[in-house]
């Protein structure tokens, strides 16, 4: 019997490095989005469930392997573990493990990168570690975390894969070649 | 010539550039402009209407004649301000506007002729005879007009946008500038502090005035040195701030490689950076006017400051024997600092009555410069006085009429100066722009000492509404010596007086304007075009409309400005554009089939932004419509496989999901059980179709409903108002899932034979019938399968999480092909559907109803539905709609072509007898000929009828017979069997 092959957005792209940026394909696991039915109270058995916080609007709680990534409106992400079916009591969970390209950004000047493609303000002040927003990356409807001092989660649909590394990896040059 | 000893220049440092192909040499920290000067290269343009002989004016961004062609090739830069271009290594300029060459212009004629055209020439002379316009006049026009010209070819350098954000933005960093900025990156606030000009110090850097008893040059050094040396503040030079915008939001533009041969590699040639402010400190300093006279266009005239700029910050002074020309203190600077250089001065000529010579120098007081000589460079000027007309040997005139305050940015926001008698000129309106505070000589303060302390004093005002802490931060001692102006701006007497330099407006042609009744400072403009050029009129508009004051005896307030915007000065569209090249106009959606597909050497067609195969040829196939037929002919008789990932899916849960289904579907869904799938149509609230597709029951409240491709985000959009704003009482969520499953058709008579095999399990009709759907296991993945059918045939869409997609599709289309099918595009799919008069968007197009498609059954009577009630509007029910039909070929030509239209025997085809259109066309296999779908007038009860296609494009004509839009197995029983 023929074997199904899974194959990630960028096809396990090695990562790049330009100046003094390096991107990097990452593999967050299982990826659920979680919305909470009407009057729901989430937080604590999210919690005991998942052992972090349910995040508040704007903002990632847990660390790399488990997150849970506010994702719009009423709605977040839980990005590593399988959510915990019981949660399904609470609100309607729908994988979307296959649904995102999710790469990380990192390097000092990661931050002139993203002027050149996200419209926020993502200085450390304003944005800091834990800190996530659904904006745009050029023209793309993008989910942006601040994941470490200088590293960033990205996610953007799957299908555009390779949009996104065309538009970060201009960028990226374009912050190396100033120097 | 250069002068020793001065400028900021670095003489260690030669640099070669060429002019219209001669070589000349400057030095690193030139411009273009000084260089010119510094190698005695006075005539550099021709004037855009009248083709004078032109040099430069100005020293900065004002600059209306110095334009010039910058590199060659692609990436060659026309209308480029030689002020503003920095000499670097190889730099290649060419003069623009000129043919054969700059020396010799052939239409400089249209300077002789220029009795004739005068402002208002164009209306008056082009009006007659009227077919002229377009045949003779416009393409003449066209031609003479214009300065510089692109290459033609694509321009392979890259552009980029930006986005930066701060608590205080300080736009110009002269004296003002700087102590703003210093005063509050005091208290820690982020700032940041733009200026057009590759060094900073605004003025500073063109005088030889002093600050805290050092130069004013070395002090704007060490304030830029220590202001770099702050985290909190970000220095942009060479950053011209273009607009001030809404919600302290500003536009600015950065020349990034301008300076460098060529943009290294990866880099951009300019930046446009979209700032937002919480506050911000204009400190743009302000620019010297000219005054009109006879003449005043001499290469060798020139502003009174840029002689300054030109002798203290390049070493270079632009003549000989200067003579300086003013009507205020200020200018005698000019001839003080160039004697001081060693430069002769040959006169200063003031037009007020008391003017003293600050220096030792002649002064001519209560005189007037009344002409230019010299027609490629200045000669001699006639100054007149009371005792008469006396011709002074100079090679270079510096003249100031006084300063304009750059109160441009102040007004983008629909805001108006405000004139200032004692300076005779408008500043800026205060409150004008929201956060705003102003600060220096763009404030009318044009002492040095006054600028230092206005710009402290507005940092410490946009701290304290920031509600930040201030540090009282010391003022330094500079010069504040009085300005002292006598308003002067036009020398009277015979001849043309220049105004506006680059669009070659005159004195005349304002006052002609005025007597011609175009009176108001917006029809002067208009008519004369004055201050319509790249330049916007910084030199000239002042002087303009106090002219037209003049002319129709008002005061110069009353008069008013026109309308300052956006740009400040001209940004390339490049750059507004920037990111959009290539393949930055669009993101790329690409399905998980993509690799195979292209690999397969499918055509790729765009559908919005997905791509999608268009057909799959075989090495024997030449033409696309064999793949098609042969494609066709796989589904009908084997099986076929096509990605339909790119359809919308949205995963609906909760315990009111039924409810949202019956409310935004036109017919039941509350009936659905579970593992069964329903077709639905959708309708906009105002009665017209918006989409339509199918929804599978997966639970008991959970569903997924597919969309068109083309509707995916419109109907995503439409639940999200549905469930936000019509029904926020519902308990349902919404969620896109399209990305998180491959799906791909499975489509013919052997379709459940590839399944089983493929599947965990075997499936059979009884437990997956028709329009039933449920999860299976594939190859041990959990997918989806439904057993729906877009062809006709007996046919299934399985999906499996989007990771397996490429090798769920090579594993399908290998064992279709094992099974005589293979793979099929959006040809073959399109075909198919015609044959059996499915629809899509090409029918359903925003223009109409669930009648005219033949789906009126599908208007639930039992339920409220989104759209129900105006889809009942007796425009939309009554008779002599247009309703699909299907549409065969009745006559010797057999063609059908989508787009054409339909009209009656007898009846000439032209729009008034229009009965239709064809919407979708296709050579059907199966059936041996062209089927069609289209929309005829009363179409439902007309089959049979026999009408004429019409393509008027392609020239085709072809009789048609209208029919049921379902030309194969109208019972379905392949469907179901």
């Amino acid at each position: 019997m023929a074997e199904l092959m899974a194959k990630t957005p960028l096809d396990d792209m090695p990562p790049r490095g330009i100046g003094s940026c390096t991107l990097e394909e990452i593999d967050l696991g299982a990826l659920t989005s979680i919305s909470p039915y009407a009057g729901a109270q989430i937080d604590a058995p999210f919690k005991a469930a998942h052992g972090m916080a349910w995040p508040a609007p704007n903002r990632a709680t847990g660390k790399a392997g488990a997150r849970a990534i506010w994702f719009g409106r009423d709605v977040s992400l839980l990005a590593g573990p399988k959510p915990d079916p019981k949660l399904a009591e609470y609100a309607a969970l729908t994988d979307q493990s296959d649904a995102w390209t999710a790469v990380a950004l990192s390097g000092d000047r990661v931050e002139d990168v993203l002027a050149r493609l996200v419209p926020l303000d993502l200085s450390v002040a304003q944005f800091k570690r834990g800190h996530t927003a659904r904006s745009q990356i050029q023209h793309m409807n993008a989910s942006v975390t601040r994941i470490g001092t200088d590293r960033f989660l990205l996610m953007v649909f799957r299908s555009m894969a390779g949009t996104l590394l065309h538009d970060l990896e201009r960028a990226m040059a374009s912050v190396a070649s100033r120097g | 010539m250069r002068v020793d000893g001065k400028g900021l220049i670095d003489r260690s440092q030669p640099v070669t550039f060429r002019f219209d192909g001669t070589a000349y040499r400057g030095f690193a920290g030139d411009t273009l402009a000084s260089a010119l000067l510094a190698n005695d290269v006075r005539h550099v343009a021709r004037s855009f209407k009248y083709h004078r002989p032109r040099g430069i004016l100005t020293a900065g961004s004002e600059e209306p004649n110095a334009l010039m062609t910058i590199g060659r090739g692609a990436s060659a830069d026309p209308n480029v301000r030689a002020t503003v271009q920095e000499l670097f290594e190889g730099l290649e300029a060419r003069s623009q506007n000129s043919w054969p060459s700059l020396g010799f212009d052939l239409l400089s004629v249209n300077d002789l002729a220029a009795p004739f055209l005068g402002a208002g020439f164009y209306y008056k002379t082009f009006m007659w005879p009227r077919v002229f316009w377009e045949k003779v006049y416009e393409p003449f026009i066209r031609r003479a007009a214009g300065l510089g010209a692109l290459s033609g070819e694509q321009d392979a350098d890259h552009y980029e946008k930006a986005y930066a954000f701060c608590d205080v933005l300080v736009i110009g960093a002269g004296p003002a500038g700087l102590m703003a900025a210093w005063t509050a990156a005091q208290s820690g606030v982020r700032v940041i502090l733009a200026d057009e000009d590759s060094r900073m110090g605004g003025r500073l850097n063109a005088e030889t005035l002093a600050i805290d008893g050092a130069s004013g040059a070395d002090w704007a050094a060490r304030m830029v040195s220590e202001l770099a040396a702050m985290d909190n503040v970000r220095l942009m030079p060479r950053t011209t701030v273009t607009g001030a915008h809404d919600g302290g939001t500003f536009g600015a533009l950065e020349r990034v490689s301008h300076h460098s041969n060529g943009v290294p590699k990866g880099g951009v040639k300019e930046t446009f950076w979209r700032i937002v402010a919480k506050r911000s400190v204009l400190a743009a300093g302000a620019i010297e006017r000219h005054v009109a006279f006879r003449n005043n266009d001499r290469p060798g005239v020139m502003a009174a400051s840029a002689v300054r700029a030109y002798l203290n910050r390049f070493g270079v002074s632009p003549g000989k024997a200067v003579t300086v020309f003013a009507n205020n203190d200020d200018a005698h600077r000019t001839a003080m600092d160039l004697q001081d250089a060693g430069v002769h001065v040959a006169a200063v000529i003031d037009s007020r009555r008391d003017a003293q010579a600050m220096g030792d120098y002649r002064l001519m007081s209560s005189a007037m410069v009344s002409d230019g000589h010299g027609r490629r460079g200045l000669e001699a000027i006639s100054v007149r006085t009371a005792s008469g007309v006396e011709k002074i040997a100079t090679d270079c005139l510096a003249v100031s009429g006084g300063w304009n305050p750059t109160v441009h940015m102040t007004c983008h926001m629909n805001g108006r100066p405000t004139w200032q008698d004692d300076i005779a000129s408008f500043v800026p309106t205060p409150g004008a722009i929201p956060g705003m505070d102003t600060a220096g000589a763009c404030n009318g303060s044009f002492a040095t000492a006054a600028c230092l302390a206005e710009g402290a004093a507005a940092a410490m005002r946009s701290l304290e509404a920031l509600g930040a802490t201030s540090t009282e931060v010391a003022v330094p001692e500079a010069d504040d010596s009085a300005y002292k102006i006598e308003p002067l701006w036009a020398v009277p007497g015979n001849g043309r007086a220049w105004l506006d330099f680059q669009n070659d407006v005159s004195v005349k042609d304002v006052k002609q304007a005025a007597q011609e009744n175009f009176a108001s400072v917006e029809h002067m403009k208009r008519y004369t075009t004055q201050g319509m050029a790249t330049d916007q009129g910084k030199n000239s508009n002042v002087a303009a409309l106090a002219v037209l004051a003049d002319a129709t005896g008002r005061g110069i307030p009353e008069t008013g400005t026109t309308t300052f915007r956006p740009p400040y000065s001209p940004v390339a569209l490049a750059a507004l554009g920037a990111g959009a090249q290539g393949k930055g106009f669009a993101p790329e959606r690409k399905t998980t089939s993509h690799a195979a597909t292209v690999a397969a050497g499918a055509p790729m067609i765009e559908a919005g932004l997905w791509y999608r195969p268009s057909y799959y040829p075989l090495p024997d196939e030449t033409t696309w419509r064999q793949s098609c037929d042969r494609e066709v002919g796989w589904v009908r008789n084997t099986v076929g496989i096509c990605d339909v990932s790119t359809l919308g899916k949205i995963d609906i849960q909760g315990p009111d999901a039924a409810q949202l289904l019956d409310f935004v579907y036109t017919n039941m869904f509350s009936t659905l059980k579970e593992n069964r799938v329903r077709y639905g149509l959708m309708l906009r609230e105002d009665g017209f179709v918006m989409d339509d597709g199918t929804t599978a029951r997966l639970g008991p409240n959970h569903y997924v409903m597919t969309t068109t491709t083309a509707a995916a985000g419109q109907v995503m959009r439409h639940l999200e108002f549905v469930t936000q704003a019509l029904r926020p009482d519902w308990d349902v969520r919404i969620m896109s899932v399209t990305e998180q499953w491959a799906q791909f058709a499975v489509a013919g008579p052997k379709a459940r034979t590839l399944l089983n095999g493929l599947l965990d399990h075997s499936i059979d009709d009884d437990q997956w019938p028709f329009m039933s759907c449920g999860t299976v296991g594939v190859q041990g993945v959990e997918g989806r399968l439904f057993r729906i059918s877009f062809s006709g045939e007996h046919a299934y869409e399985i999906a499996v999480p989007s990771r397996f997609g490429d090798s769920l599709f090579r594993l399908l289309v290998a064992r279709a092909e094992a099974l005589g099918g293979g793979a099929y595009g959006m040809e073959a799919l399109n075909v198919l559907r015609i044959e059996k008069g499915f629809i899509t968007h090409a029918e359903i197009d925003g223009r109409v109803t669930a009648q005219d498609i033949g789906m009126e059954r599908m208007l639930s009577k039992k339920k409220d539905f989104i759209g129900a009630t105006m889809a009942r509007r007796p425009g939309l029910t009554e008779d002599g709609r247009a309703q699909l039909v299907g549409l065969k070929p009745a006559g010797a030509v057999k063609q059908l072509t989508a787009g054409a239209h339909i009209y009656s025997d007898g009846e000439e085809p032209m729009h008034e007898h229009d009965q239709g259109y064809v919407t979708s066309v296709g050579f059907s296999p199966t059936l041996g000929h062209y089927v069609g779908l289209g929309f005829v007038r009363d179409g439902l009860i007309r089959h049979g009828d026999v009408l004429n296609m019409v393509d008027h494009v392609r020239g085709i004509q072809t009789r048609v017979e209208l029919c049921d839009p379902v030309f194969f197995d109208p019972e379905g029983g392949r469907t179901r069997g």
